[in-house]
């Protein structure tokens, strides 16, 4: 039984243009121990993917579509009780976000962020939870953690808050870490020590970790497997290795060919022309096919489906390039 | 913050200054209500050297700033006490009515402020924002005159199971009162005229609640409270509620002008022994140092309202220090 079990998921908001199928039946899953990498172009749906995990889509505007599933350790979260959500959250599942200067509490200090946790979920007294708490932040990488831990988040820099963030997030030994582009808003010297950390904490305790990205190269360091979200679908999963040396969807080559090389200052840059559309109407047929270079009448015609690229294997892909053969399948849940 | 304190003294200097000129150089000569048919000239003009009025305005301003400087306000002109004796009695009536008020109005204004913003276009937050509007845009010496009307007079009429003393601070029997009694007499009394204050107020802080509140809790730092595990009492009353305050603090001083200045008016609805009531007097008496002490003293307390606010913004906000 894989840990997290993700189930044609769809999340969708409300919005005055309309319902932003934001998340669009994705589903994934995520053994124990394991590091999957979530890639994809900022409003691909990574990001409110991974909060429908934790529960922590608003509501109203956002809603989780019935016939979604998300199983944790078997357990059906999306029909669990609150109370039940809670003891998950911060305990069993954790998360840490993209912007470490916003995502801490400003007026507590950072010490009592990481005591909340351990008080509630551990129930620990307050001289414990202390101990506890700066012994995290040494586990992290804190220079003189004992002082620290009194620090209000505007008195430390964007790495030191991330460090924080991964510490409150350890702190009840969580079995799945979310991390959602847990680097993208840091200096590059320090994106390397924060991932070295994660890696690092991740195999002590044993933990799977989800990492949302759109950078390849971090993917390439980290991940066992890869899922390419476009459109609020997965369009291509596979291991890191097939992924990255073989990328099949013509989006996830166009991720790859948009990468710059170090050195390569005479070759220009190879973008994917355009934008990712609007959640709120995403093309018929391919929701990439404006954007393909390989397009053609079939893509405009129906939606592909997400398939093994080889019969039986795990890598799939979702691209009328690789399944020339299949016919049209009438999606449930597409409006006609 | 010794340097905030320092820089007050010339702030008040100088509402003093405004003050007195403001008064003094107004038409209109306060030794004539001594006046009556059988007084010669001489008579009225040695009251006004009695009274200081003989001298011409620059000089009276020296004498009375440098009386200030040594915390004297002068000898009112009708009840020939000196200004501060009077204000001194009624000063704490003034506090306790505009401190019962202010805390009201803050902690209704803030829970209802909280309310509307968790359950933002519920039917409450609907409700609520109406009849925060109503009240709002009300004066409050007419919602005072409606409160005497409904729960005064027709309470009283109707023999209603609620009535409340339409004026006074207590009963004609306060002194025969157990201190139980007294206690609950006192509240009885102090119930309509700080209503009528609060209920204003009230209205102004809970939609500066209700929108500081919406724009916190939508962000991350609210967002990683939830993610991890905490309970929505807690996010909101511990998390977001205090972020959300920093803003509405700013009214504490801004809204302590509004306050005194109703306390002006109520005070003259409700009878209520206190500084805005003496002011009122004062002036329609002509009796120029109280009318002076007791502005100067609602200044004053604006000035250390406004360095409260600050200390508190500071005690709320750990970004903010004053060294």
């Amino acid at each position: 039984m894989p840990l997290l079990e993700v189930t044609d998921l769809r999340t969708y908001f409300t919005t005055d243009a309309g319902v932003a199928r934001a998340v669009d039946g994705v589903s994934l899953q995520l053994e124990a121990g394991e590091t999957l990498g979530i890639v994809g172009e900022s409003g691909c749906g990574k990001t409110v993917m991974a909060l429908s995990i934790l529960g922590l889509i608003p509501s109203p505007p956002g809603e989780i579509v019935a016939g979604s599933s998300i199983r944790f350790n078997g357990e059906e979260l999306l029909e669990v009780k609150p109370a039940r959500l809670r003891e998950i959250r911060g305990n069993e599942i954790s998360m840490i976000f993209q912007e470490p200067m916003t995502s801490l509490n400003p007026v507590l200090t950072v010490g009592h962020q990481i005591e909340e946790v351990l008080r509630l979920h551990r129930g620990l007294k307050r001289r414990e939870a202390r101990a506890a708490g700066v012994a995290l932040l040494a586990e992290v990488g804190i220079s003189e953690p004992d002082q620290r831990y009194d620090s209000y988040p505007h008195q430390m820099s964007g790495g030191m808050l991330q460090r924080i963030m991964i510490a409150i997030a350890l702190s009840c030994e969580p079995r799945l870490l979310i991390a959602d582009e847990p680097t993208t808003a840091l200096d590059v010297t320090i994106q390397a020590q924060i991932l070295d950390l994660l890696v690092s904490l991740q195999q002590k305790h044993g933990m799977a970790l989800l990492l949302i990205t759109h950078d390849l190269g971090v993917v390439a360091e980290v991940c066992d497997r890869v899922v390419v979200m476009y459109g609020g679908q997965v369009v291509e999963t596979g291991t890191t290795e097939e992924i990255l040396s073989h990328p099949k969807h013509p989006y996830t080559q166009g991720l790859l060919a948009s990468l710059p090389g170090i050195g390569d200052r005479d070759v220009r840059l190879n973008p994917i022309p355009g934008t990712v559309p609007s959640a709120v109407d995403w093309p018929e047929g391919c929701r990439f096919r404006d954007r393909c270079s390989f397009a053609w009448e079939r893509c405009a015609e129906s939606e592909p489906d997400l398939l093994p690229v080889v019969a039986g294997a795990s890598r799939s892909a979702r691209c009328w390039l690789v399944h020339p053969d299949e016919s049209s399948i009438d999606r449930a849940g597409k409006p006609t | 913050m010794v340097r905030r304190l320092l820089g007050a003294i010339p702030l008040v200097l100088g509402i003093a200054t405004i003050i007195f000129f403001v008064v003094n150089l107004a038409p209109g000569d306060p030794a004539l209500r001594f006046l009556n048919p059988n007084m010669t000239p001489e008579v009225l003009e040695q009251i006004r050297v009695n009274m200081g009025l003989d001298q011409p305005v620059h000089i009276r301003y020296v004498r009375w700033i440098g009386a200030l400087a040594r915390g004297d306000l002068g000898f009112s002109f009708t009840s020939n006490r000196p200004v501060l004796d009077i204000i001194k009695e009624l000063l704490p009536n003034t506090l306790v009515l505009s401190a019962t008020a202010i805390g009201v109005a803050f902690l209704l204004g803030i829970l209802l402020g909280i309310v509307q913003a968790v359950r933002q276009y519920s039917l409450l937050d609907s409700v609520a924002s109406i009849v925060g509007l109503f009240f709002y845009s009300m004066p409050s010496f007419w919602l005072a005159l409606m409160m005497v009307l409904v729960f005064g007079l027709f309470a009283y009429q109707g023999q209603w199971f609620i009535q409340f003393p339409p004026s006074g601070m207590q009963s004609v029997d306060y002194a025969f009162l157990s201190p139980m009694a007294k206690v609950q007499d006192r509240l009885m009394h102090l119930a309509l005229p700080a209503t009528s204050l609060a209920l204003v107020l009230a209205a102004g802080i809970a939609r500066y609640t209700r929108s500081s509140m919406l724009e916190v809790i939508r962000q991350d730092f609210v967002r990683t409270a939830r993610a991890k595990g905490l309970s929505e009492p807690v996010v909101i009353f511990k998390h977001a509620l205090r972020n959300a305050l920093i803003p509405v603090i700013t009214l504490l001083g801004l809204y302590l002008p509004f306050l005194f200045s109703g306390t002006v008016f109520i005070e003259s609805v409700f009878a209520w022994p206190g500084m805005g009531k003496l002011v009122v007097d004062s002036i329609l008496e002509r009796d120029y140092p109280v009318i002076m002490g007791g502005t100067l003293i609602f200044a004053m307390m604006v000035v250390v309202g406004n360095l409260v606010a600050d200390v508190l913004y500071a005690v709320v906000d750990p970004r903010i220090r004053y060294d």
